[in-house]
């Protein structure tokens, strides 16, 4: 009796989740592989064949959009690392109790804004006619107004800006839980600073880092909105592709081969990020 | 020479007073310990020394050098914390090692180093094991290992033994005091289990409110405390409140307040005619039988507490007070609810000024 209750309750417990997995990630993702590897041949006429992903590896321009949007991705990744270790550090360790939440909450506000309006915020700032470019017009820094719109170092602001909490959730998070008696211990035993930065607090927070790693560089790597309002058509991000290839062109095989192919890419990236830095999803991101 | 002196140090958090003008000298090779209640100044005190707070005046050098200003990774004094603080992300032999490779010695001679120490503290092999791998108890041994290896002037033990169960503990305290004899190494211990201090000490200083109220030997802090919080705080001891009514040499006549009647006891202080003062009783130095001592009181056995040789019986005064009582003879023939009469030798009861508690 109490036996069955307890799996029926397991049950319960677990088939939203079963059915939220299997309905809406597996199921469509199933779905995609299975256009992808269809080859039109006449109208309403299909084969089953790897052709889709032939013309992929056939045209440069596909390929190299790829690396490059898997390039940007790292870069803004290693960024947000960079940008965004300090200032979760601080909330963490430095800040004090009751700062604490409020700094926590500031870093989360940007999320109440839409990715949309978040994006056009940034265009207001940076276009021709923009806040910036005006304000150094008006100080006399610069002789004519300046389009900071539609270059590779707009995007990657844009994307560092939109990705950021999510590299400092985590890292908070591990950072908690870290007893300053580790660092106390480790300066004690003869340690400088940067030895009890890199031998202790990097190791430390590794779960952290690796977790904010792989969810900002598959966020930036997916992410459609931020490219192209500030990239416009020079931007050339991977979901672009999909995007032309479904809406524009029509031809979901194309759509449909590009989205499995940048699922796939992207795994490989973290999978070789992983081997790289001797860690494992086991031993980081699923550790206690 | 003194491995460590501390000359009037003092350390004030805004209003608050942390410590206040401690001074001690420890000698090369004992074992210290600093008592005293939760909130005493004694972590602050130790963390003075290692370097994690400053004083806000006096002092403190070690091997006869004022150590101020310097920052904790170039003193030679190690910490084992309360937590042990022992690396999670390295296994045993990291570290150990983290300390020798901090300070820059030859990559070949660590792995030796550190085979040797733990062979020292009884654990040879353990190197490649992980520290969630380990017993609490050998934890405990890597966290000294780990200090020892970088040849301290002083090692400060921050209540290393409170997160361990009693069994356990009793075991370390003798075996933390075997260790300090084998790399005699200055120890400063820092404790608020009388009885950890009391074991393992060459040398206690009481600490109570940011001062040391007392510093002596264990048997002098026991057998002749100077204060009625020594008294209280050392050792177990039943304290009674009442009021002088008569002073003759050493030996004061005391009314006691709640129980009524008046009890023989050693003078202490400059108490006087009148004054509020607590008598402390140590449970041995009371007896049940009738051996003609000056002083007595009434009471009736509340309850037998059997612990072998700790035996104690429990005597419930008029008033409800209790009194501790040792029982070395373990007596069968008393029962509870037997009137009995408790008396002592007036010079082993001490006498100080009361305190507001």
């Amino acid at each position: 009796m109490g036996r069955d209750a307890g799996r029926l309750s397991l049950i319960l417990l677990f088939a939203p989740f079963a059915l939220w997995i299997g309905l809406l990630i597996v199921l469509p993702q199933l779905g995609i592989g299975y256009v992808s590897l269809r080859e039109k041949v006449g109208i309403a006429e299909y084969e089953i064949g790897l052709g889709n992903y032939a013309d992929f590896f056939g045209e440069p321009i596909y390929r190299n959009t790829l690396l490059r949007t898997a390039w940007m991705s790292i870069l803004v990744t290693i960024l947000a690392l960079i940008l965004g270790f300090p200032v979760a550090y601080y909330i963490a360790k430095i800040a004090k109790e009751r700062s604490r939440a409020a700094l926590f909450l500031m870093c989360l506000i940007p999320l109440w804004v839409s990715d949309l309006v978040r994006a056009y915020g940034w265009i207001v700032l940076l276009r021709e006619t923009g806040l910036v470019s005006s304000a150094l017009v008006s100080l006399g820094l610069i002789a004519e107004p300046v389009e900071m719109l539609y270059n590779d170092v707009t995007v990657i602001i844009g994307l560092v800006y939109t990705v950021i909490l999510f590299m400092i959730v985590p890292l908070v998070s591990t950072l908690q839980g870290m007893d300053d008696a580790l660092l106390e211990a480790g300066y004690n035993l003869g340690g400088s600073r940067l030895t009890v930065f890199r031998r202790i607090i990097v190791p430390y927070a590794m779960p952290g880092i690796v977790a904010g790693c792989i969810i900002t560089f598959m966020l930036t790597a997916g992410s459609y909105l931020t490219p192209i309002l500030l990239g416009g058509k020079n931007s050339s991000w991977f979901t672009e592709q999909i995007y032309s290839q479904f809406i524009t062109r029509y031809n979901w095989e194309a759509g449909a081969t590009f989205g499995v192919l940048l699922l796939v890419f992207t795994s490989l990236v973290v999978w070789f990020g992983l081997k790289l830095t001797g860690q494992s999803l086991a031993t980081t991101v699923a550790k206690e | 020479m003194y491995d460590l002196s501390c000359a009037d140090v003092t350390k004030r958090f805004g209003n608050f007073t942390a410590v206040s003008g401690v001074t001690l000298d420890i000698p090369s090779g004992s074992f210290f310990s600093i008592l005293g209640p939760s909130g005493c100044g004694k972590t602050t005190l130790m963390r003075m020394i290692a370097g994690f707070e400053s004083p806000t005046s006096g002092d403190i050098r070690i091997k006869g050098e004022s150590v101020i200003g310097q920052p904790p990774n170039r003193r030679n004094v190690k910490m084992v914390f309360q937590h042990l603080a022992l690396f999670p992300m390295m296994n045993v032999g990291e570290n150990i090692a983290y300390g020798l490779r901090c300070r820059g010695d030859a990559r070949s001679g660590i792995g030796g180093k550190v085979a040797r120490v733990l062979d020292r503290v009884g654990l040879p092999g353990v190197e490649d094991k992980r520290i969630e791998q380990l017993s609490g108890g050998q934890k405990q041994r890597i966290a000294i290992a780990r200090c020892m290896v970088l040849e301290p002037d002083v090692l400060l033990l921050d209540e290393p033994l409170g997160a361990l169960d009693l069994k356990l503990r009793e075991h370390m305290k003798i075996e933390l005091k075997q260790l300090q004899h084998q790399f005699e190494t200055t120890f400063l211990y820092i404790t608020h289990d009388q009885s950890e201090a009391l074991v393992m000490s060459d040398n206690v200083a009481v600490m109570n409110a940011g001062r040391f109220e007392q510093v002596g030997s264990p048997r002098e802090l026991y057998d002749d405390p100077r204060s009625g919080f020594v008294a209280g705080f050392v050792g177990d001891a039943t304290r009674l409140a009442g009021r002088i009514e008569e002073v003759r040499g050493q030996e004061a006549r005391i009314a006691l307040e709640e129980e009524g009647g008046t009890v023989l006891g050693r003078l202490c202080d400059d108490s006087r005619v009148g004054d509020a003062v607590e008598i402390f009783l140590r449970p041995e130095a009371m007896t049940l039988e009738d051996r003609g001592y000056a002083s007595s009181l009434g009471g009736t056995v509340d309850s037998l507490l059997f612990n072998g040789a700790n035996s104690r019986i429990l005597v419930r005064t008029g008033s409800g007070h209790l009194i501790e009582i040792a029982d070395r003879a373990q007596r069968q023939s008393l029962s509870e609810g037997d009137a009995v009469t408790i008396s002592w030798q007036p010079d082993r009861a001490r006498v100080f000024a009361g305190r507001e508690v």
